[in-house]
């Protein structure tokens, strides 16, 4: 018998579903057409890729003319940073960003800008009071994430927005990890940029979008032809395209079919009867003595498993059937101490100890049930073999 | 009767860890045990970042190493994905910059000649590699060292023993493995010599069987360590402390004066800078006084040694003198001695029947009654 696997990682990516599939399938071949060709074949095709703009544009609640297209989200986090800011600006970003934009910020803090990462407080979530202090009269762009890939922190955007039109700064957010988890209106947020990416919501990797707000200027990556108004050069990814037209018009009907609902349902459970087994673990995001647990996207959860290493319970589990992540992979496969954890204060061992769970529409009842029996068997197996773990004394005498 | 090969000892229902590095060795371990049946998981340890010191002064521009470089990962899972097993890499790059870099770093700046291999064994992958593969559920490892390793019942001890190939023996780098290590680790390539590995490795099918061996440090291409520790100190912001001093002769004569205590080894007789009528060597340095004492030849020639920090293999302890053979570096034929409780605590006094050359100060001893590895301890 085959055997049984689950995957709890949508944060890294989803799998395409069924009908975004079946959208796609004819790009492929029968209509294969250059977009900008004039004859037939690239007729059919421009008309897919306006036809997706304007289901992507539905989704961010924005015009059509305001999606460029992009080979993913770090593309688009690179066109935004690159695209706005000069040599003397300043950029003001956060230290819980993806490496797509901290990275590339620190490129440009190479090239003649100047960056500031704002710090987080120990639930990952960034502070207006600091980021209001940290703006100069040089400030260009404002760059914070909508939702944090690795805890699912939600940061308070909108608010952003307004302190960033107050200002008269760019505000470029990356919603990667928020797009089809959260609703997301570009209006309400109040921001000149926003990336997301395909295949974290069932798009094809390889594929994604930057929102550019009408009259915002932006110098392109690329240089070539004309397409994406100039602000992208290279033959459209015309199935690609198709694809995440389709995989946004699923995200906004689901929006309204309460799958966010039922996916933070089945987050909810795996987390509360995983610590319910398992001692001396927690949540990252969850910490009280900062006001309780903080707002974050449906999907995700990251807990923390003390006497463990991460890299090891990933591959335990793995071995088990079941596919979830520890810290950020790097070239090798290997993984590394978490930025984000670290910059919430997190113990290097305790975000060693870190795993996060990412659900999705996909996920079933069957699969958590799944995880909640070997999460803690697997866990205990290793911390067998810890030389820090003890278990807690339940016979110690309270002091009244 | 001693025991020689795992499937008399390990049920194939058991699941293995085979440390791959990507090269022909462990790659081959691999694929006889998959052959044999057994329940694999294949594991490579990320010791260092070939691309962190790159380009610093005195370094290559280039990444290509030997150790965990992309390459070899990549190789190592190739072969995993052929043989159909999983494959993970585990980053102990930390633990590896803790317990190897920073001991082979200071070792020289303290005028003694470091064995990093050795303490890469016995900290990363017979220790911690063992806690992870148990972790995830393999009771024992495999890796590709050309070396034996028997139960033997009577002793009730596992003995390590010097491997078929004598010209690839590894046991040198062995000799600090417990009994517990011991008792989870195979050996599979010990009975083969080279030659026949390669030919192993092409019945497999794997495409790497004709990839050259790797001989320097893992983590120093090119093998000048001395441009490892300027880049290295560089980038730790710290500076070569001025280690330099006077060079002197056996009778206290100063001949000259040196650079720094880390650019000599005992033994060594290039680049002293001295001019002599006879060859000259290194024949001690002083860390204490920075002085590097040269003389003749025949002034490198040492009837004794100490060792300690020891571990025994095939006895529970030296109680009484035994006669062994001691290899005092890597390439060093075996040479006959007496071993003696030295006084001192955990350190042994050995007694050359002939006096032996360039004994070094910082690297290892090790003990052997005919293949069977005794234990070993490090030279003071």
């Amino acid at each position: 018998m085959p055997m049984r696997r689950v995957y709890m990682d949508a944060n890294a990516t989803t799998p395409l579903l069924p009908e975004v599939m079946e959208a796609m399938r004819p790009y492929f071949m029968e209509r294969f057409g250059n977009a900008s060709s004039v004859h037939s074949f690239g007729q059919q095709a421009r008309s897919a890729v306006e036809q997706a703009r304007v289901n992507v544009a539905a989704l961010l609640h924005c015009r059509s003319a305001e999606i460029v297209f992009t080979s993913g989200g770090t593309e688009s986090d690179n066109l935004a940073l690159f695209g706005v800011t000069q040599p003397g600006d300043h950029i003001l970003t956060t230290a819980i960003e993806h490496h797509a934009v901290l990275h590339a910020a620190g490129r440009l803090a190479q090239c003649g800008r100047e960056v500031t990462l704002l710090p987080c407080d120990s639930n990952g979530v960034i502070h207006l009071d600091d980021l209001r202090r940290a703006l100069r009269p040089n400030t260009r762009l404002i760059s914070v994430m909508m939702a944090n890939n690795e805890t699912g922190a939600i940061q308070p955007v909108e608010a952003i927005g307004k302190i960033a039109a107050e200002s008269g700064v760019l505000f470029h957010t990356d919603a990667v990890q928020a797009a089809a988890k959260l609703p997301i209106d570009v209006e309400a947020i109040g921001c000149h940029l926003l990336s997301i990416s395909g295949h974290k919501m069932h798009a094809p990797q390889g594929t994604g979008v930057l929102f550019v707000r009408k009259d915002t200027k932006i110098d392109p990556l690329f240089y070539g032809g004309t397409h994406e108004r100039q602000r992208r050069a290279g033959t459209e990814n015309v199935a690609g395209i198709v694809g995440m037209g389709k995989a946004a018009e699923i995200a906004r009907r689901s929006f309204n079919e309460g799958v966010s609902q039922r996916i933070a349902a089945l987050r909810d459970r795996l987390e509360q009867e995983i610590l319910a087994r398992v001692d001396q673990a927690g949540v990252h995001g969850g910490d009280v003595a900062h006001g309780g647990a903080v707002a974050r996207v449906p999907n995700t959860t990251n807990l923390w498993f003390d006497h463990l290493e991460g890299e090891a319970l990933v591959i335990a589990l793995d071995l088990k059937g079941l596919a979830i992540s520890g810290g950020s992979a790097c070239a090798s496969g290997a993984s590394e101490p978490s930025h984000v954890l670290t910059a919430m204060g997190i113990s290097a061992a305790r975000a060693r100890a870190s795993l996060r769970f990412s659900l999705s529409k996909l996920t079933t009842e069957e699969d958590v049930d799944f995880a909640i029996a070997v999460v803690p068997q697997a866990v205990a197996q290793m911390r067998e073999l810890s030389p820090t773990y003890h278990l807690p004394q339940s016979t110690i005498p309270v002091a009244s | 009767m001693p025991v020689s090969s795992p499937e008399t000892f390990v049920s194939t229902s058991e699941t293995i860890a085979v440390a791959m590095s990507g090269g022909v060795d462990s790659s081959t371990v691999a694929a006889m045990l998959k052959a044999e049946g057994y329940t694999l998981v294949g594991l490579t340890l990320q010791l260092w970042n070939q691309r962190r010191l790159a380009g610093m002064p005195g370094m290559p521009e280039s990444t290509e190493g030997r150790c965990c470089s992309l390459d070899d990962v990549y190789d190592a899972r190739r072969v995993a994905e052929q043989l159909g097993i999983p494959y993970y890499v585990i980053n102990q790059q930390e633990r590896f910059e803790q317990d190897v870099i920073r001991p082979f770093v200071s070792e020289y700046l303290s005028g003694r000649t470091p064995v990093p291999c050795t303490l890469c064994n016995n900290h990363l992958k017979f220790d911690q590699l063992l806690i992870t593969a148990r972790q995830i559920g393999a009771e024992r490892i495999a890796t590709g060292h050309y070396a034996r390793n028997e139960y033997d019942p009577a002793r009730d001890r596992w003995i390590l023993k010097r491997p078929v190939d004598a010209s690839k023996d590894q046991t040198y780098f062995l000799f600090g493995l417990t009994q517990k290590q011991l008792s989870r680790t195979l050996f599979p390539l010990g009975n083969y010599t080279k030659p026949e590995v390669r030919v192993m490795a092409g019945e497999h099918h794997l495409a790497l069987a004709q990839k050259p061996d790797s001989q320097e440090i893992c983590f120093i291409p090119g093998g000048d360590y001395k441009r490892f520790l300027d880049a290295y100190l560089a980038e730790q912001n710290d500076t070569l402390p001025d280690t330099s001093g006077e060079m002197v002769t056996t009778d206290g004569t100063v001949v000259g004066h040196h650079e720094g205590i880390h650019n000599f080894t005992v033994g060594q007789r290039k680049g002293l800078g001295v001019a002599s009528g006879t060859p000259l060597y290194v024949i001690e340095i002083n860390g204490a006084e920075r002085k590097v004492v040269v003389g003749g030849n025949e002034a490198l020639a040492s009837k004794t040694l100490r060792a300690h920090r020891l571990n025994w293999i095939s006895i529970s302890g030296l109680e009484a003198p035994l006669r062994v053979q001691i290899k005092i570096r890597h390439r060093h034929e075996p040479a006959w001695a007496t071993l003696a409780p030295s006084g001192e605590d955990d350190e042994i006094l050995a007694t050359f029947d002939e006096p032996q050359r360039a004994v070094t100060p910082g690297q290892a001893a090790v003990f052997y009654v005919g293949d069977e590895v005794v234990g070993g301890g490090w030279i003071r």
